[in-house]
This record gives C-alpha cells, structure tokens and sequence, in this order.
C-alpha cells in the first residue's frame, strides 16, 4: 500500500513534468489526438445521422450501431488493427491505427444520438412548422435541430469520454499519451507509475465528462430546460445513447 | 350467487374529515352518510369535491384525519387494510388489469391470494365470465389484446372474484366510448339485479348518475354533502341553486325519462263506465273539455266515443267505440308516453297492463307529475 | 495468473504473420480455453454481482429521489473512469487476483443495471399499482408479482447492455495482466504471433454477440404478453 505514498513523491518531483515524456507532453499527446478524433468523427457522422434523422431514413441500422459498436472490444480493434495498419508513430494522431480505431469507435454513440435526436421530436411540432409554411430547410434547421441539440450534445461527450479511455490502451500499439505510464510501468513493473499514470487518466476522463455536461447544458433550449423533460432515464428502449463501454 | 343483498353490507359515513398534509382547507368535510346494503349510491360533484377520497377511504387507501366509516357497522379499521381489502372490490377507471397475467389469470388473483384450490377456481372464473357477458375464448387472452370496453367487463369480474358483498367503482366507465359506456351502464344494473351488492360509484357524468344510481349524493368543493336522495328526489326538489346547477339545463327532461307512467295518479279524466247514460258522458266531457270519452267495462278498456255519437238514447256501452289509438304499460317512461300521445295526435293515452285497464294519462297528467 | 507456457515454440517453422495458423491453435487448446473460461466466469460474476448489488440501490432509488440522484451520480463517475486506470490502481492493492478484475467490472455494471431496473419500475403504471393495493396485495407481494415482471423487459434489457460491455472489458483486463481472452491478444501482440490476436478478437467479438442474442431470447421467453399486442 506504500505504493500509494510513493505515487504522491512521484507527482511532487518536478522532473516527470517535464521532458518528452514528462506529464504536460503526454497530456498534450492524448488530448490531441482525443480531440483529432473526435472532430473527425463529427464531421463525419453528424451531417449523416441528422440527416437521416431528418428524413427518419435507415433508422433500425441507426440505432443498432451502438449496439454493434459496444459488441466490438475496443481493444480487440487496436490489436487487429495494428496488424492491418502497422505501428508506425505519426505526430499528433500518435499512430494510424489508434487514429482509425478511436475515429470509429466514436462513431457509433454520435449516429445514433443525433438520429434518434432528430427523429423523436414530436410530429405535431414539425405538423405545426409545415403548416406555417417553413420550408424543408427552415424546419429542419429552425425547429428540429435546435430540439435535437441536446441529445446531439450528449452522443458527442459519451463518445469523448471512450475516445479519452481508448486512447490510453492505444498506447499498446505504440505512440505517446498518459497511456505510455501504464503500460511502460507494467513492462518494467514500475507500480508507482502505473498508479500516477491512472490517476492522470481518470482525472483527464471525469474532466472531458464534467466539461462536456457544462457544454451540454448550455447548449440546451432554455424552454426545454425550464419544462424539465422526463429524464432520459427512462429510456429502455434499444437505443441507450448515454451507455457505451468505456 | 345471492339475489339477496347481504345485510351486514351497509356502509357508514361517521363525521368523516380529511385534510392532506399542507392543505388547510380539508377535502373532505365532516361527512355523514349511510349506504343502504344493496344499493348503488353514487357520489358525484365537481373535481376537488373528495369524492374519490371519499371512496378511497372506505378500503383505506386513503386514511380518513378523523370519523370513522363502518361496514356492517364494523369498523374498517378494526382489520389490517390488506386484509380488509380482499373482501372489497374494486374499479378504477383505468381498470389495472395485469398485462403480464391472461385474463383467467387476472379474475384468479384474489382468490389464489386467498387460497382457493384450482377446481374451485376455475369454476368461479368460468361463472364470472359468463355473468359479465365475456367469453369462454378469451380467458387465455392478455389483456393489451381486448378492448376497452372488454377490459372493463374483466375489472368488474376481477373484483367480484371473491364474492365481496362491497363494490367500489371509480369513474369505472370514464375510458370508453359514449356508445360502450351506455351499454356497460345497462349491464351493471342487469348485473346488480343479480348479485345485490352494496355499490359506491364515482363519477362526474351526471346521466349516468341519475341511470345507474339508486341514491346520489351532491358533494361540492371540499366534500361538502349538498343534497342526498334518489335521483327523481333531487330531480324534482333540489336542495339548493349548486344542486340544481349541477342537475343541468334539462331537469324536467331528465325527470321524464325517470319517472314511470305507474308514479301519476291514474284514476280520473275523460272515462266512464259503459253502463253510465249520454247525459252522464256528456258530464264527464264537459268537464275534461273532451271530445271523446272512453268506456271501461269492468278491468277492460272498451274503446273511445266520440261527443256526436251520443244521440241520447240508452247506455254507452252500446255505442260502438273507436279502438285506443295510443297505448302505454304502467311500466313506461313519461317519455315514452309523451311520444306516444305526440304521435297519435290526441292528447290523452290509455295505460294498459296487458289486457287489465290501468287508468288514462293526458298531457295535463304529465305536467302535473313533473310538478309535485 | 501467467500461465503462458514456452510450450509449442519449437516446432521450428513458426508462421506469425498468418491470421489463422491452424497449427498455433491445434497445439494451445488448453490456453484458449482457459482463457475463454476466464473471461466468461469474469463476466457472469461481474454481472451477478452487479444485479445483486443494484437492485436494493435500484429500490432505494425509486423510493427517494434524492438518494436517486446521489446513487446514479456516484455510478456515474465510476463509469466514466477508463478501465485500464482502474485496473491499475487496483493492481498495488490485490495483486494479480480475480478481485482486482471483478471489483471494477462490478463498478462498471452499477450505472446500466440501477438504471435499467429503475427505469423499468417507473415505468409500471400507477393504476396497477393502485389496482394491486386495492385489490389486498401486501407492498411486498406487489413488489414481487406486479411491479418486478413488468420492470422484467427493461432490467433484461439492462443485463444485455451490462453483459456485453462488461464482455469488451475484460478484454482490456489482460493489459494489466489479469487473463481473459485479452491474454491471447496481449501474448500475440508481443511474441509476435498474429493468429493469437486474431483468436482472441474473434473469441471476444463471438462471446459479446452470443451473450447478446441468448439474452435476447431470454427476454422474449420471460415476457410472453410483450409479444401478444392487439
């Protein structure tokens, strides 16, 4: 348990701070590329899944991504892929592998959120919009997005924070990030390494979730805040956004 | 089963009080109130008059803040409410049917709780399910495959499973349609003719009410009794302008379809006996201001005459008489005799009990009676 | 919990770069198996254990909702910790034991299962519940034969979610050196010997969609009137 001591020692000593392996660099290293892969991610599936939500097109496949997404081992990914990919360091997206991986990984949470986002705002809102006269356009960018932004917000943090945790078994394969002190540490069975390495990583994933529920609640309509909407915990449905393996 | 009601069914209301935590104002009043063994009483009134308080209280899901109610003048509170509760059935709007039981299963569950063995059972299903006109077909059914008005029928015989000499009914019509609620509304008495229950029903549908009710009880905001009778009671003498409100626009027309040709007084109008004279008959007309008059031999209506037939001679019975255009039975409605005398345009109806002549009703004799 | 043995490595030809090498798995059946066998009873334990643990939170939780915030917030942020950091720090205080693996999973299983099962009892109608009262059902009675078969769907549905997660999990589990199919991928990666990697993440994958649709099954088998809609 002195281990836990020495973690302490560990923090204090200004030295693991600093240089190409100390602290600020590795905590840099994973959240860039957390960040890299998540914007990519983004970019690519938003304007798809809000679309679809938009036209409530393909909306079992949808869905059932996040299922088949959580059936997939983040890990057993990183493995296979790095035999496809190779292990070759790349700056910022540390290696190809881990890039491709953590970018499909965040996938699957932000599809269906934005779809089921899109799709479950209530019919009589859009009848309403329609028979105002908005066009297709208006009523998808003035009624149902802004509708759907708060569940668009929270596909985007649960995929934030499993991007934040792949990224540090990522550092199996190779690459940098707050990843390296756990694995190094267990290679040359360094426990006091091993431990600061975790704690970085767990304070780095409950500051990702902590700020990303600021932004969530910021973002969200102020009438739908004050309505207080039933908590989306009663949602069993097949689709549960908020939960993937992380 | 038992046509007789069970006289240790009555219920009493002893200066019952309710007041919710943090609400001054109480919702239910002290409240006395007596229900007659085997009888639908019906408590109506506005929403926030504690009427479905009211009830709740009877099989203690509510429990009252003082008073006490009393079953065959036992207290409920002398029996734990669990216990006290398998011998009251009970309706809600919603019905509750379990969707994850069949509807066998359903009407089984008080009395599995209460241990009956299988063979007694399932005969007390089978003879549920015919009394509440479901069928045998069904019972293997969930209930998300059957309709509303289905549903219902099971939570009536759910509730009845255990033979409980107390019914209490919560709005149970309130789901369905207009046309199914009339027709439940008629098979509740049907069924009521059969098992003589002590019934409480809630409802806020005044029609129904005055249908089913053999007494109401008006309660107002804050489970004020305002008045306490039959229906015809408060139809004809409401007690105060919130009752009469409340009774709506059409009192006399409610009362028209309540009241029976048999409640009017018979005897009298344009009749005589066919050995009276012409003289004695043109009497009669003058003072009914009649053109016509009928005959009556014995318990037997002969037929109406008209004033030009009189030629003065000998009795009125030899006179040959005009067959009676308009027939009621003493059990009719006053609205049915109404239609009656309407469609056979003349003013005057005979009330025949089969062959046995049972006096006339006339237009002045319906007004009269909607008077008293 | 090293059990990897130098045993099948001299054969001589030795084909890492193979993705199916049919020799390397004729000649480890034992490894794959125990591997296999690990992970399964990690899951099954974690899982049990979770449901044992939720469902008292679960009731506790639907009977106050402060203490429902305070449960769900607390298995929140357990969720939110990678597992490998958990792992980790658990590794100095147990060692290299099942408990350093199964605490965790357990931790991980909380949110899901609290959830689902409340979820699942906030969803049971108040006009059962007050047909149930009404009718003389004892809370206990009502709890057990109304409220916890109609919950049923959403708490197999939480199971399923929980299950599954808890299957990818374990696979990470390995990099701290505590078995599992991991094990297969972690020794491939290192010797290098493909075909380990490929059978651990086929095992892997295979395993969560298995649990998957046989839960899947249960579900349609313990809740015959969810089918039967008119």
């Amino acid at each position: 348990m002195e281990v836990f001591g020495d973690v302490l020692s560990w923090f204090n000593d200004r030295a693991n701070w600093r240089g190409p392996s100390g602290v600020a660099v590795r905590l840099a290293e994973h959240v860039q590329v957390s960040l890299a892969a998540i914007v990519v991610a983004m970019v690519v599936a938003l304007p798809v899944a809000i679309w679809l939500g938009h036209k409530r097109r393909f909306g079992t496949l949808a869905v059932n991504i996040s299922n088949i997404g959580r059936a997939l081992p983040s890990f057993a990914i990183l493995a296979v892929g790095s035999q496809i990919l190779g292990t070759r360091e790349v700056p910022v997206i540390m290696t190809t592998t881990t890039f491709v991986a953590l970018v499909a990984l965040a996938i699957p949470p932000l599809v269906t959120n934005a779809y089921v986002g899109m799709a479950e705002v209530p019919a009589e809102v859009r009848d309403a919009a329609r028979g105002m006269g908005q066009s297709d356009r208006q009523v998808l960018f003035g009624v149902e997005l802004p509708l759907a932004v708060p569940l668009i917000m929270a596909g985007v943090r649960t995929s934030a924070v499993q991007v934040v945790a792949t990224a540090t078994i990522a550092a199996v394969v190779g690459g940098g990030g707050l990843g390296r002190y756990i694995i190094d540490g267990f290679a040359v069975q360094d426990h006091v390494r091993v431990v600061a390495g975790a704690v970085l990583v767990a304070v780095l994933s409950l500051a990702t979730e902590v700020t990303l529920s600021g932004v969530q609640r910021l973002v969200t309509p102020a009438g739908l805040r004050a309505s207080r909407r039933t908590p989306r915990i009663a949602d069993v449905s097949p689709v549960d956004p908020a939960l993937q393996a992380a | 089963m038992t046509a007789r009601p069970d006289p240790a069914a009555a219920i009493t209301f002893d200066s019952v009080t309710k007041t919710f935590p943090g609400s001054r104002q109480p919702a239910v009043a002290p409240l006395d109130l007596e229900v007659p063994s085997g009888e639908i009483v019906v408590l109506i009134g506005p929403s926030g008059c504690g009427k479905t308080t009211t009830l709740r209280m009877v099989n203690r899901l509510i429990e009252p803040t003082a008073g006490s109610i009393a079953i065959g003048g036992v207290d409920v509170r002398r029996q734990p409410a669990t216990e006290l509760r398998r011998g009251i059935g009970y309706v809600i709007q919603q019905v509750g049917l379990f969707p994850h039981r069949t509807i066998a299963q359903n009407v089984a569950t008080l009395p599995r709780m209460l241990g009956w063995d299988k063979a007694r059972i399932g005969a007390r299903v089978d003879e549920l399910v015919e009394l509440v006109g479901l069928e045998q077909g069904m019972l293997d059914r969930y209930p998300a495959e059957l309709s509303g008005g289905q549903q219902q029928r099971v939570g009536v015989a759910r509730a009845l499973a255990a033979d409980p000499p107390v019914l209490l009914m919560d709005e149970p019509f309130g789901a369905v349609d207009p046309i199914v609620r009339g027709r439940l509304q008629y098979e509740l008495l049907a069924l009521q003719e059969r098992v003589r229950k002590t019934i409480v029903l809630v409802t806020h549908d005044i029609d129904e009410a005055i249908t089913v009710g053999d007494r109401i009880a008006v309660l107002n905001t804050g489970g004020v009794l305002e008045q306490y009778g039959s229906p015809d009671d408060l139809l004809a003498h409401p007690a105060n302008e919130f009752v009469e409100a409340f009774l709506g626009a059409e009192r006399s027309l409610k009362r028209l379809t309540l009241a029976k040709v048999s409640d009017l007084e018979l005897s009298g109008g344009p009749v005589v006996p066919a050995d009276a004279t012409p003289t004695e008959a043109r009497e009669v007309m003058d003072r009914e201001a009649s053109n016509w008059v009928g005959v009556v031999r014995g318990d037997r209506f002969l037929g109406w005459v008209p004033r030009e037939a009189l030629d003065g001679q000998g009795t009125i019975g030899e006179i040959e008489a005009a067959p009676p255009a308009a027939l009621v039975r003493p059990a009719s409605s006053l609205r049915e005799a109404l239609e009656v005398i309407m469609n056979s345009r003349s003013s005057v109806a005979v009330v025949a009990d089969g062959e046995r002549f049972g006096g006339v009703v006339t237009l002045e004799k319906i007004r009269a009676g909607l008077e008293a | 919990m090293t059990f990897w043995g130098p045993r099948g490595w001299a054969l001589g030809v030795v084909n890492t770069e193979r993705w199916l090498w049919w020799e390397w798995v004729r000649t480890h059946p034992d490894d794959i198996l125990r591997a296999l066998r690990e992970h399964v009873v990690f899951t099954v334990v974690a899982v049990v254990g979770g449901l044992v643990l939720s469902a008292p939170l679960a009731f506790a939780g639907t009977r106050r909702p402060r203490l429902r915030g305070a449960i769900l917030g607390l298995a929140g942020a357990v969720y939110t910790i990678p597992s490998l950091a958990l792992f980790a720090i658990l590794v100095p205080v147990f060692g290299l034991q099942r408990i350093t693996v199964i605490l965790p999973l357990v931790g991980y299983t909380l949110l899901i299962l609290v959830r689902n099962i409340i979820a699942g009892l906030d969803g049971v109608s108040p006009s059962l519940k007050e047909a149930a009262d009404g009718m003389g059902f004892t809370p206990l009675a009502r709890l057990l034969r109304v409220e916890l078969p109609l919950a049923l769907p959403a708490i197999i549905a939480g199971v399923r979610i929980a299950t599954v997660t808890t299957i990818g999990l374990t696979t990470i589990a390995a990099i701290a050196g505590l078995g599992g199919l991991g094990q297969l991928i972690v020794v491939g990666l290192n010797r290098p010997m493909r075909t380990a990697v490929t059978v651990g993440a086929v095992l892997s994958v295979a395993l969560a969609v298995l649990a998957d649709l046989g839960l899947g099954g249960l579900q349609r088998a313990l809740t015959p009137w969810a089918r039967r809609e008119r």
